[in-house]
């Protein structure tokens, strides 16, 4: 597919399927750089797999894409997962590991300096957490640790699966605050929510999915 | 490659530290497998019976399987795979840590195990610790085996009854080199030969994984 630079992520009659059930039937969608696009719809709409596909997590069955200058199809999805950041809603990360220690892991991993989990930690209010196994921690702080986690990586495209899921108003609050601090930095936000988002100050781009296409927006 | 392998294999040991899998259930198993081949051959002929080799790497076997699931269980949450595959951790430094975390657990668990075969099986110390660098060797190819077919059953539907299914093919070379090399130290034999098919087989398991687990992954 012939990659448009001024786009970070362009599907054509996208399809991707999961053991011969469509998740996604024919998604056509141009994600703008440093913009925030937010993916409505019920459950089972196709959000998520929308996400994973960007996110070069599942392959495209069907259909054209290309995201941050990789083509879907033909090109490295490995490459591809390099530049992206997943925050799902599942918990990210390794349960018996400390707070710390699993930022520590992908620090390594990043070979970003040490000195970045501090400010990752102090950021997302965790500090005092740090010694905390994950499993230990709430819905909520998770939630926190998933961020942090993304703050080390500074991804070009941050892919949220139902990030509000789980926080409380004051999480909320701070969260719309974070991405607009992310999107002015020129990075890419999509996110999955069952409802628009609160925060009219951001100015999102809001997409309807419904049957795993996109049925409406904004 | 080797500071991802030292990186994954560190994380795998942490979690096995702070989980206690390892200590209070594998370990344990272990043992109980182990009394119950010592009661089986019967107080008379334990301490004369050439089975003691046989019966340790059937043991193993039985404790590597349980460790092959853990070490990929730990992966295999959808959050955690996903996030994981965000950070373009190299495969085969993936490969070699995830392998050297599980031979490391392979061969504490092990010690443990040839201790209780000189106590239950009656197993010459002298020879056991004869047949130490076969054993170390063989559990270490046990371990790239058993991390690359882990891998290939993670994914799939009830992979904890396909894993055996896939793995003891590949899995019984490996036990009869280590099965005979261990008879040879205790009883005399050919020692060296079946030690060099062990450390063959290593290097194979090893070669094929850091080629093929990226392809794996990806399936």
């Amino acid at each position: 597919m012939k990659h448009s630079e001024a786009r970070v992520g362009e599907l054509r009659d996208a399809v991707v399927l999961a053991n011969g059930f469509p998740l996604l039937s024919g998604v056509d969608v141009e994600i703008e750089p440093a913009s925030l696009t937010v993916l409505t719809g019920a459950n089972g709409a196709g959000k998520t797999s929308l996400l994973r596909l960007l996110g070069g997590l599942v392959a495209l069955n069907a259909g054209e894409g290309s995201v941050l200058g990789i083509d879907l199809v033909r090109g490295d999805r490995r490459q591809l997962r390099r530049r992206v950041g997943w925050l799902g809603h599942e918990g990210s990360f390794y349960d018996d590991l400390t707070v710390r220690e699993n930022l520590t892991f992908a620090a390594k991993a990043l070979e970003r300096p040490l000195d970045d989990l501090r400010v990752a930690l102090a950021r997302m209010g965790l500090a005092s957490r740090a010694d905390t196994t994950t499993k230990e921690l709430s819905a909520g702080q998770r939630r926190r640790l998933g961020l942090a986690w993304l703050l080390l990586r500074r991804p070009e495209l941050w892919l949220l699966d139902e990030p509000y899921a789980s926080l409380d108003d004051e999480g909320r609050t701070f969260f719309d605050e974070l991405l607009g601090e992310v999107v002015a930095s020129g990075a890419t936000v999509v996110v999955s929510a069952h409802d628009p988002l609160r925060s009219a100050s951001l100015h999102p781009r809001t997409l309807e999915m419904a049957g795993g296409r996109i049925v409406g927006g904004s | 490659m080797i500071r991802t392998a030292l990186l994954v294999a560190g994380k795998d040991l942490r979690i096995e530290r702070r989980s206690r899998v390892l200590l209070w259930q594998v370990v344990p198993f272990g043992v109980m497998a182990l009394l119950l081949c010592g009661l089986a051959l019967g107080p008379q002929r334990a301490g004369h019976s050439s089975a003691a080799p046989g019966l340790f790497y059937i043991v193993v076997v039985l404790v590597v399987l349980l460790m092959i699931n853990r070490s990929h269980g730990v992966e295999s949450t959808p959050g955690t795979r996903a996030s994981v595959a965000t950070l373009g951790l190299d495969p085969a430094g993936v490969f070699l840590g995830k392998a050297l975390a599980l031979a490391v657990e392979l061969w504490l668990t092990s010690a443990v195990l040839l201790a209780g075969s000189v106590v239950v099986l009656h197993t010459a110390l002298h020879g056991t610790l004869v047949a130490l660098p076969s054993i170390v060797v063989t559990l270490g190819a046990l371990a790239g085996a058993g991390t690359l077919y882990g891998a290939l059953s993670s994914g799939a539907n009830g992979s904890a009854t396909l894993l055996p299914v896939l793995s003891l093919p590949a899995f019984a070379p490996l036990l009869i080199a280590g099965e005979r090399s261990f008879s040879a130290a205790l009883y005399g034999g050919a020692l060296w030969e079946w030690w060099v098919i062990s450390l063959v087989a290593l290097a194979g398991y090893l070669a094929v994984g850091i080629l093929l687990y990226g392809v794996l992954e990806e399936s």
